[in-house]
């Protein structure tokens, strides 16, 4: 469908800024928990095709292969591939206040899903302990979405989502019958951005999800602070994640300026068991400590050790990584 | 569906938000805008730059070059994915593409 799409591309269009794009990381990550490495070879295109002037063709997809130790006393590794889309979508841009989204999306939840998921953009190798909840088990959605700015003024802006998708069991493109929303209100002066997101399950017990977020750019500073709250029927927890880039006492491009140490601390609550929602299974608490370095040519090493506290056991997780983002014309220019 | 106002919820704490944050920092919609207008002919191009530190950087680095080719794309899915105004976006393309 995507092949077609881009074969209707306007001639006229290639040479102008729409050009369609490829774009993604390449990464290579490492974890070790409990003394047990695993070793994660990641590759995530991403395609995005303008069609007209209101339309967006855009898709991601994840080709990751898991090397773990085979465990039961045997020796080696063994390997699962995983190819698969995240997303397959349509834009249509309605109106200055109003996009239309189709087909399969990243579900609206939060900031984790749709904003730092991609390999190239999170801090750490491995997502927050709660981002399974008021993702509906997949992270994406097959149906509908409504999306845009409300209003922007220079000192405050108001933004919108709200979603239905509808049960698909198709291997590729599965997802849960639900629906939900978002609202982000953002001061730039500020640099302040305050959010809260609702889902629901409408299928099997149909149960209902709550998330806030809550992320801060002080002024003049190079701090960054991200904080994430959801709730569901059977856990909730949080995260808040503070990284700081000496680039600003340095220059960027020297040795040093290319740190960015990275600090997060998260807490699960679990109230009821349940192995679908992906938290762990009972209380939890786990500090990361990272540090990423900026290498030239959208290159970043990243490394973080974490300490896990929970009544199943205390642990130690190290993990390192090297990504580089892509980003170039689908196309040469003739 | 009886329960569908409830997806309007999250609208309603960061809509509540919006008049406390704007009082408490002194903000005065109606006087300041204008002046921040009157401003924009010379610093068009750094009104973009700060959009875009505003609205892309939030989230992720800016790619440290890409082909003008695309820009128009690139903007167009930084519009969908982070809910860009038009004059946001105007003002972006212009930065990256002046």
């Amino acid at each position: 469908m995507l092949l077609c799409a881009l074969s209707i591309v306007p001639a006229k269009q290639a040479a102008a800024q729409d050009t369609p794009l490829i774009s993604g990381g390449v990464g290579f990550l490492t974890s070790t928990n409990g003394g047990s490495t695993t070793y994660l070879p990641i590759v995530t295109p991403l395609l995005a095709a303008p069609l007209g002037n209101h339309i967006l063709i855009e898709s991601r997809a994840t080709i990751v292969d898991s090397f773990s130790p085979k465990g039961g006393g045997q020796t080696g590794y063994r390997s699962d591939l995983f190819l698969g889309l995240s997303y397959l979508q349509a834009d249509f841009i309605a109106s200055k206040h109003l996009t239309f989204v189709a087909g399969e999306f990243l579900t609206p939840f939060a900031t984790y899903n749709e904003r730092l998921s991609p390999i190239w953009i999170g801090n750490y190798g491995d997502g927050p302990l709660i981002a399974g909840i008021g993702t509906m088990g997949t992270a994406s959605s097959v149906g509908g979405m409504l999306r845009g700015s409300l209003f922007s003024k220079p000192n405050v802006s108001l933004d919108y989502t709200a979603y239905f998708s509808a049960a698909s069991t198709n291997q590729q493109f599965s997802a849960d019958r639900s629906s939900g929303s978002r609202a982000n209100v953002y001061f730039p002066k500020a640099r302040l951005e305050l959010g809260t997101s609702y889902g629901r399950l409408l299928q099997g017990a149909h149960e209902s999800f709550e998330g806030a977020h809550v992320w801060w750019e002080p002024a003049s500073t190079s701090l960054r602070i991200r904080s994430e709250y959801a709730h569901g029927p059977h856990s909730s927890g949080y995260w808040i994640e503070a990284d700081y880039r000496l680039s600003r006492f340095h220059n960027g491009e020297s040795f040093a300026g290319r740190f960015e140490p990275v600090l997060r601390m998260q807490q699960t609550f679990r109230t009821q068991p349940d192995a679908g929602d992906g938290l762990p299974s009972a209380n939890t608490q786990r500090s990361d400590f990272g540090l990423d370095y900026r290498l030239p040519h959208e290159v970043r090493i990243n490394s973080s050790y974490s300490r896990e506290f929970s009544s199943t056991g205390n642990r130690n997780i190290w993990e390192a990584g090297i990504v580089y983002r892509f980003l170039f014309p689908a196309w040469r220019d003739k | 569906m009886k329960e569908g106002w409830i997806l309007f919820l999250p609208l309603i704490i960061p809509g509540a938000m919006v008049p406390i944050m704007a009082q408490s920092q002194g903000y005065q919609t109606e006087s300041k805008a204008p002046a921040a207008q009157s401003t924009a002919k010379p610093a068009d191009s750094g009104n973009g730059e700060q959009i875009f530190k505003q609205n892309c950087a939030r989230c992720h680095d800016a790619p440290q070059s890409f082909s003008p080719r695309i820009s128009g794309t690139v903007i167009r899915h930084m519009r969908v994915r982070a809910s860009l105004s038009v004059s946001d976006e105007r003002q972006i393309l212009k930065f990256l593409n002046p």
